[in-house]
C-alpha cells in the first residue's frame, strides 16, 4: 500500500460539517483516557464540566466573564497572524492595558460613568498599542524577531507592574497585599446582569469582533492587510504600502490586547496586581488559531474554551481530578483542528504497492 | 545516423502512463532513440517532457509501461522502474536545468564525486585527469577543471555537467533546458558540441520549447502535447509552422506589426545607478531614454542587472546615483501607487511571487492596485459590486478562464494569470508599459496573445520597455534594442538593422566584438 497526498482545489461544505463532527468526536474520546485513568468515570466527569459551564446561570454568567478577555486577546492574535506579524505578547499588551486603565482611572480625572469608561478604555488600547509598536518598529528597522521581542516584552511588563503595585501605585488601604490603588467607581464597567460577575467588556470584545470582521472584509485597509500577510511581494510590487500596513496591524493588535486587560481591571477586580490575568494572553493564540484566525469564529472559540477552564474547575471541584484536564482539552482540541485542517487541504489516495502495476498482472 | 536499422535503438519506451489524481501526464507514450542521434523533446509547459524524463530516470513510477535499454552488447533489457540508481548503472545520464554543483569545490572534484571508491586512502587524481583530458579533447568540452564552481560562468558550469556525465560513461545524455541559461553564442557553441558527441556514437534527448533551437540541433523531433506524442518528424522535413501548430493543437496567429509612430521621450534615464548585492547585478551609471510609440527592448543574460532596472522603473526602488524622468519629472519617491496613477503599467517578472495574491480572489488582484481608489470605495467600505463588475469585464475582455470572479488566483494556470495581470495594467490605456520577461512558461498561443496587446498599446502610442531573456521575442517584438552585461547598457540601434551575433556578442560583454561583426 502506498499513500498519496493530494492538495484539493475545492472543499465542499458537507465535508467541512463532517470534519467538524470527527474532530468533536475524537476530542471527547481522546480525552476521556486520561479521566479514565485519573480513576474517574468519562460521562461523569463530562457531565460535571458540562454543568459547570453552562448548566445554570450562575455557570453561563462565569464563562462569559472568562470569555471577555478570551475574545479580545484571541482578535490580537488573529490579526496580526493574518498579516503574517507574529505578535506572541498579547498576555503584556494586556497588563500594559490594566496599567493604562489604572493611571487614568484610579482618580487623574473625574467625568461622568460613560465618559470616564471611555477614558479608561482609550487609555488601555492606547497602552497596549503603544507597547506593541515597540517590537513591530524594531522589526521594520533593524529586522527584529517580533516573536522573540513579544514573548519577552511580556516578562518586562509583568516586572513592572509588580514594581508598581508594591511601589508607585501601591494601595495604602490592602493591608500590604500587592495591588494597586482601585478605580473610581465611575470607571467600573456595569454588570449585564443583577447579582452576576458578567460585564461590559463581554459586549465590547462583540462589537471588537464585528468591527474587525467588518473592516478586514470590507474595508481597503482589510485588504491591504490580508494582501499583506498572503503575499508580501505582490503587495508591495502593487504599491501597498507594507510597512505601514504592519504598523496599523500592531496598533490595532496591541490596542485588543490592551482592551483585555482594562476588562480585567475595570469589568472584573477593580484594582491592578501581578495575577490579573490566568495567561489570557497567552490563550489567545490558541483561540485564534482554533477559530482559523476569523474574527467571528474567534468569539465561538473564546467561549468554548471559557467554558473548558470553567468546567474544569468546577468538575475538579466535585471528583478532585485535577484542573489541569482543560489545559489538555484545550491543548488537544487545538491538535486536533490542525490536524483537521489538513484533511480539508488535502486528499489522501490509497494505492497498490510499487511494482504491481495493472499491466504485469498476467 | 537519424534513421538507422532498429539494432542501432538504445533506448525504448513503450506505453508510458502517468497519472496525478485526475491528470494524466503522460498518455501512453512511445519513444525510441538510437545511437548517435539528437532527439527533441519539444513541447509546452505542462506537455509532460520533464514527467517522462523523470520517469526514464526512476524518480516517479509509471501506472503503466516499459523503459528498455541497451546494454554495452546493443541488447535491449528492461529497466526496473523506481530505481534513479539502475538508470545510472544502465548508462542513461541527465543534466538539470538547475546545475547540480557543490560551488565550493573544483570542477575536476566535482566530476569524479562520487565515482571513488569510499574507504580508499588515496585518489586516483592522475587517472581521472588522464581520462577527462581524453573526453575533452574528442568533445571540444574546455573548460578549466582546477577553478572552483563558484569562479565559473553559467557556460563552463554547464561543460562542467556534461563531463561529470561524459566521464561515467554514459550512453544516454538528456539535456533539460539547456539553453536557457546561455548565450546564443554559447548555445551554438553547445550545439556544436552536442553534434561532435553524436557523431562519436551518443545517444542525445534534447529538452526544449523553443523552435529555434531545435531545428538547429536535431535529428528528429518528437512533440508532445498534453500528455500524448502530437507528432513525431525528422528535423531536416520540419518547418517551423507545422511544429508550432503540433506543440499547440491549433494554428498559431501571426503577430503583425506596422512601423512605430515614435513621439517624445516618455521615460528618461541618465546615469543611473543602482548598488545591488553583487557588481554584476548592480546599475552602472544607465543612461537611455524609451520614447512614446516605442518598443524598446533590452536583452541580456539574467542575473546582469535587469532586476535593478525592472525595481526601479516599477517604483520599488530608487537610484542611489543619477536621474530618472517620467514625462519629463524627476521620479523622487518610490512610490508604486504613484507611478499606476501617471499612466505606467507594470508586468512583474515573477507572476506567482510578485504579480497575484494566489489566495485572493481573481477580483481582488485585479483591484489590487487601485484598491484606495474611488472606483472601489464607497462610504469607507469596499464596493464589492464594482470589483467583481471590473472583474467580470475583465474576464471577458481579456479571455481569462477561471470559474468566476470569486476563484481563488492560485487555481488559474500560468497563461491565465498573466492575462489577468495584462487585464489589470493595460485596461486604463497606459502611457508607459513596463513588460519584464509577460510570456516567460507561457505557451505559444498565450505568448502570441500577450504580444498582439503590446503592440497594440504600442500602437495606441504607449512606450513600452520590454525586458526579455529571450532573444526570438525581442526581434519579433522590439523596435530598438537596449543590451545590458554585468549593468551596462549599450544601445544596440533598431532592430531592423540587428542580427542575433552582434547582439549575442554584446550580451556576451564584446562591444568591439560586437562592433567588427556587424562591420564584417
Amino acid at each position: 500500500m502506498r499513500v498519496q497526498i493530494e492538495p484539493r482545489a475545492t472543499t465542499p461544505l458537507s465535508l467541512r460539517a463532517m470534519v467538524v463532527l470527527v474532530t468533536a468526536f475524537a476530542a471527547l474520546v481522546l480525552i476521556a483516557i486520561p479521566v479514565a485513568l485519573a480513576g474517574a468515570s468519562p460521562f461523569e466527569a463530562y457531565g460535571l464540566m458540562l454543568k459547570g459551564s453552562v448548566g445554570s446561570l450562575f455557570a453561563v454568567s462565569e464563562t462569559l466573564t472568562r470569555a471577555a478577555p478570551l475574545i479580545l486577546t484571541g482578535l490580537a492574535a488573529a490579526v496580526a497572524f493574518r498579516a503574517r506579524l507574529w505578535n506572541i505578547g498579547a498576555e503584556g499588551q494586556l497588563y500594559a492595558g490594566a496599567i493604562g486603565a489604572v493611571l487614568v482611572g484610579s482618580g487623574l480625572v473625574h467625568l461622568p460613568p460613560p465618559l470616564m469608561i471611555a477614558a479608561v478604555m482609550l487609555a488601555g488600547f492606547a497602552a497596549g498599542a503603544l507597547l506593541m509598536l515597540v517590537p513591530a518598529l524594531l522589526k521594520q528597522r533593524f529586522g527584529a524577531d517580533e516573536v522573540v521581542v513579544t514573548l519577552l516584552l511580556n516578562f518586562v511588563v509583568i516586572l513592572l507592574v509588580q514594581m508598581l503595585v508594591e511601589g508607585p501605585l501601591k494601595d495604602p488601604l490592602a493591608l500590604g497585599w500587592p495591588q494597586s490603588v482601585p478605580l473610581i467607581e465611575a470607571a467600573d464597567l456595569p454588570k449585564l446582569l443583577p447579582r452576576m460577575r458578567v460585564h461590559l467588556g463581554l459586549l465590547v470584545g462583540l462589537a471588537a469582533a464585528l468591527i474587525l470582521w467588518v473592516v478586514l472584509k470590507k474595508t481597503a485597509l482589510g485588504f491591504e492587510i490580508r494582501a499583506t500577510g498572503e503575499n508580501r511581494a505582490a503587495a508591495r510590487f502593487a504599491g501597498i504600502p507594507v510597512d505601514m500596513t504592519m504598523l496599523k496591524v500592531a496598533l490595532i493588535s496591541g490596542g485588543l490586547a490592551g482592551l483585555a486587560g482594562v476588562g480585567e481591571v475595570a469589568g472584573v477586580k477593580g484594582y491592578l496586581s501581578a495575577d490579573l490575568s490566568p495567561g489570557f494572553g497567552y490563550a489567545g493564540i490558541v483561540v485564534a488559531m482554533l477559530a482559523g484566525l476569523s474574527p467571528i469564529g474567534t468569539v465561538f472559540a473564546a467561549i468554548f474554551v471559557a467554558a473548558v477552564f470553567v468546567g474544569a474547575d468546577s468538575m475538579s471541584r466535585a471528583t478532585g481530578i485535577s484542573n489541569y484536564l482543560a489545559d489538555l482539552i484545550v491543548a488537544l482540541s487545538l491538535l486536533l483542528v490542525l490536524i483537521s485542517g489538513f484533511f480539508l487541504r488535502f486528499r489522501l489516495r490509497f494505492r497498490a504497492a510499487a511494482g504491481n502495476t495493472p499491466g504485469r498482472r498476467a | 545516423m537519424p534513421a538507422g536499422p532498429d539494432d542501432d535503438v538504445v533506448l525504448a519506451l513503450e506505453g508510458i502512463t502517468k497519472r496525478f489524481g485526475a491528470l494524466v501526464a503522460n498518455d501512453h507514450l512511445d519513444l525510441v532513440l538510437r545511437r548517435g542521434e539528437i532527439l527533441a523533446l519539444l513541447g509546452e509547459n505542462g506537455a509532460g517532457k520533464t514527467t517522462l524524463m523523470n520517469i526514464l530516470f526512476g524518480h516517479y513510477l509509471p501506472e503503466a509501461g516499459t523503459v528498455r535499454i541497451a546494454d554495452a552488447g546493443g541488447v535491449l533489457s528492461p529497466l526496473p522502474h523506481g530505481s534513479p540508481g539502475a538508470a545510472l548503472r544502465a548508462g542513461i545520464g541527465m543534466v538539470h536545468q538547475h546545475f547540480t554543483l557543490a560551488e565550493n569545490l573544483s570542477g575536476i572534484d566535482n566530476i569524479v564525486l562520487g565515482t571513488e571508491p569510499m574507504l580508499l586512502p588515496y585518489r586516483q587524481r592522475s587517472a581521472a585527469r588522464l581520462r577527462l583530458a581524453q573526453i575533452i579533447a574528442e568533445s571540444g568540452l574546455d573548460v578549466d577543471l582546477d577553478v572552483r564552481v563558484a569562479a565559473l560562468t553559467v557556460g563552463e558550469r554547464q561543460r562542467v555537467e556534461i563531463l561529470k556525465a561524459l566521464y561515467r560513461n554514459v550512453r544516454v545524455l538528456i539535456l533539460d533546458e539547456p539553453t536557457a541559461v546561455l548565450t546564443p553564442q554559447e548555445a551554438n557553441g553547445l550545439f556544436e558540441i552536442l553534434r561532435r558527441l553524436a557523431a562519436a556514437g551518443l545517444a542525445v534527448i534534447f529538452i526544449s520549447h523553443k523552435l529555434g533551437e531545435v531545428l538547429a540541433v536535431s535529428h528528429r523531433i518528437a512533440v508532445l502535447r498534453v500528455g500524448r506524442k502530437a507528432g513525431e518528424l525528422v528535423t531536416a522535413e520540419a518547418d517551423r509552422r507545422t511544429i508550432a501548430e503540433l506543440m499547440v493543437g491549433k494554428a498559431v496567429p501571426a503577430v503583425h506589426r506596422s512601423a512605430p509612430v515614435v513621439g517624445h521621450p516618455v521615460l528618461e534615464f541618465e546615469r543611473v545607478t543602482l548598488r545591488q548585492r553583487s557588481a554584476r547585478q548592480s546599475l552602472q551609471g544607465a543612461s537611455f531614454a524609451v520614447r512614446s510609440g516605442e518598443i524598446v527592448g533590452l536583452a541580456g543574460v539574467s542575473g546582469n542587472g535587469q532586476q535593478a532596472l525592472a525595481a526601479l522603473t516599477c517604483g520599488l526602488a530608487l537610484p542611489d546615483s543619477g536621474e530618472i524622468r517620467l514625462f519629463g519629472e524627476r521620479l523622487r519617491r518610490a512610490d508604486p501607487r504613484g507611478l499606476v496613477a501617471t499612466g505606467v503599467a507594470r508586468i512583474p517578472e515573477d507572476r506567482n511571487s510578485d504579480g497575484v495574491v494566489g489566495t485572493m480572489s481573481v477580483a481582488e488582484n485585479i483591484a489590487i492596485e487601485d484598491v484606495r481608489g474611488a472606483a472601489y470605495n464607497r462610504f469607507g467600505l469596499l464596493d464589492g459590486r464594482a470589483m467583481a463588475a471590473r472583474a467580470r469585464e475583465a474576464i471577458t475582455g481579456y479571455d481569462i478562464r477561471c470559474p468566476g470572479p470569486d476563484a481563488e488566483t492560485r487555481l488559474l494556470s500560468g497563461g491565465n494569470m498573466q492575462k489577468l495581470i495584462l487585464a489589470r495594467v493595460l485596461e486604463r490605456e497606459p502611457r508607459v508599459i513596463i513588460a519584464n520577461q509577460p510570456t516567460r512558461g507561457l505557451d505559444v498561443g498565450a505568448q502570441a496573445d500577450v504580444h498582439r496587446r503590446i503592440i497594440d498599446a504600442r500602437d495606441r502610442g504607449a512606450a513600452v520597455l520590454l525586458i526579455s531573456e529571450d532573444l526570438d521575442e525581442l526581434f519579433a517584438l522590439a523596435d530598438r534594442l537596449l543590451v545590458i552585461h554585468a549593468g551596462d547598457i549599450t544601445d544596440a540601434g533598431p532592430t531592423g538593422e540587428l542580427d542575433r551575433g552582434t547582439v549575442g556578442m554584446l550580451m556576451a560583454g564584446h562591444p568591439h566584438a560586437a562592433n567588427e561583426a556587424a562591420t564584417a
